[in-house]
C-alpha cells in the first residue's frame, strides 16, 4: 500500500500505543471523566483502523484474525446480556446490579464496570469489523 | 453555527466526494466543539470520536470501492421538487421550536421531571461522579443494552452483505486466475460487483 510514506509510518507507530492506552484510559475512567464504553470502543478501533490504513489490511488480519473480532462482537454483546443474567439469578431484576455485591454501591460499581467492558468490546469489534469487511472489498493491494 | 452552514451548502454544492467526505468529517467537528459549548462533553467526545473519525475513514472507503465524482442526475423539476420538500420540512422544524424553552431556562420542563432526582441522588445510589455514566450504565441500562444490539446489529448486517460478497469474489477471482492471468485495474472489479 503506502510503502513509500515513512513519515506516517513512523509516526502511527509513535502515536498506536498512546491511542490504544488513551482508549482504556476512557474506558476505565468513565466513571469519573467524560467517556465510557462507547467512546472508548471507537477510539480502540481507530487505532486499529489506523494500523490497517497505512500497514494493509491483510498486516491487521494477521494480528487480529476476522474470526477474533467477530468473536468479540458476540461476547460484548453477551458480557452485558449475561451481566444482567447474572443480576438475576443472585435474586434481582434484570441488569440490577445491587446484588452483585454485598455493597450496593459497590455492586453497581462492578456492574457498570462489566456493563461498560462489553459495550467497549463490542464497539471496537464493530469498528474494526466494518472496516476489514469494507477495506478488504478492493481485495490484492 | 456559521461554519457548520457554510459547510453543510458547501457539501451539497460540490461534486467532488473526497472533498465532500472531507467537509462532513470537518462538519462533525465543527457540531463535537458546538457539543462542548453546550456542555455536553460526553455527547461531542463521541461526535468527535465516530462523526469525524470513523465514518469519514467509512466514507474514505467506499469511494475507494466506488468513483470520486458525482454523477449529476435528475432534470431540474426533480431538484425543484426536493427543494420544496425539505424547505417546507425545515419552516416546520424551526416553527416547532418557537415552542420550546429557551436555551438554560430554569424552568424548562427537562429540569423538573426526573433530571434534578438524577443529579441529587446519583451519587448516594451509584457513587459514580460522572452522572452521565451512572444514568447511562445504571439507571438507563436497557436503553444502553439496545443500543449495544443495535451495533452489533449493524456489523452483522454489513458481514451478511459485504463479507458474503467478498468471499465469493474471491473465490470467483481465483478461478479467473486459474483461467486466465487477469490484468488487475478496477474496470472488471467494478463489472463483477454489480454481477453479483
Amino acid at each position: 500500500m503506502m510503502h513509500r510514506k515513512v513519515v506516517l509510518r513512523v509516526v502511527s507507530k509513535f502515536l498506536i500505543p498512546p491511542i490504544l492506552v488513551f482508549a482504556l484510559y476512557v474506558q476505565f475512567h468513565g466513571d469519573f471523566g467524560p467517556g465510557g464504553g462507547f467512546q472508548a470502543g471507537v477510539i480502540f478501533g481507530a487505532a486499529f483502523i489506523l494500523y490497517a490504513i497505512l500497514f494493509g489490511v491483510e498486516t491487521v488480519k494477521k494480528v487480529l484474525p476476522p474470526w477474533v473480532t467477530r468473536l468479540l462482537l458476540v461476547v460484548g454483546v453477551l458480557t452485558y446480556g449475561l451481566c444482567g443474567v447474572a443480576g438475576l439469578l443472585l435474586g434481582g431484576n434484570y441488569l440490577d446490579y445491587n446484588v452483585l455485591a454485598h455493597d450496593p454501591l459497590h455492586g453497581q460499581h462492578y456492574g457498570i464496570l462489566i456493563v461498560e467492558a462489553g459495550v467497549g468490546i463490542t464497539v471496537a469489534a464493530a469498528m474494526i469489523t466494518i472496516f476489514n469487511v469494507f477495506a478488504g472489498q478492493t481485495g490484492e493491494d | 453555527m456559521l461554519i457548520m452552514g457554510v459547510m453543510a451548502i458547501a457539501i451539497a454544492r460540490i461534486r467532488d466526494l473526497f472533498a465532500v467526505s472531507m467537509l462532513s468529517g470537518i462538519f462533525s467537528l465543527t457540531a463535537a466543539a458546538a457539543y462542548v459549548v453546550l456542555d455536553a462533553v460526553d455527547v461531542a467526545f463521541t461526535e468527535a470520536a465516530v462523526g469525524a473519525g470513523i465514518s469519514t475513514v467509512l466514507m474514505l472507503g467506499t469511494l475507494a470501492l466506488t468513483t470520486r465524482q458525482e454523477k449529476v442526475t435528475g432534470g431540474k423539476s426533480k431538484g425543484t421538487a426536493a427543494f420544496f420538500v425539505v424547505a417546507v420540512t425545515g419552516a416546520v422544524l424551526i416553527y416547532g421550536t418557537f415552542d420550546m424553552p429557551r436555551y438554560g431556562d430554569p424552568i424548562a420542563p427537562i429540569h423538573h421531571h426526573v433530571a434534578p432526582r438524577y443529579l441529587e441522588k446519583s451519587f448516594g445510589e451509584v457513587g459514580m461522579p460522572n452522572v452521565v455514566t451512572s444514568v447511562l450504565a445504571s439507571y438507563r441500562s436497557f436503553d444502553t443494552l439496545g443500543e449495544v444490539f443495535v451495533i452489533f446489529t449493524a456489523a452483522t448486517g454489513v458481514l451478511a452483505i459485504l463479507g458474503r460478497a467478498g468471499r465469493r469474489r474471491r473465490e470467483d477471482e481465483i478461478a479467473d486466475e486459474t483461467v486466465t492471468a487477469r490484468s488487475d485495474d478496477a474496470s472488471p472489479d467494478k463489472d463483477k460487483e454489480t454481477a453479483s
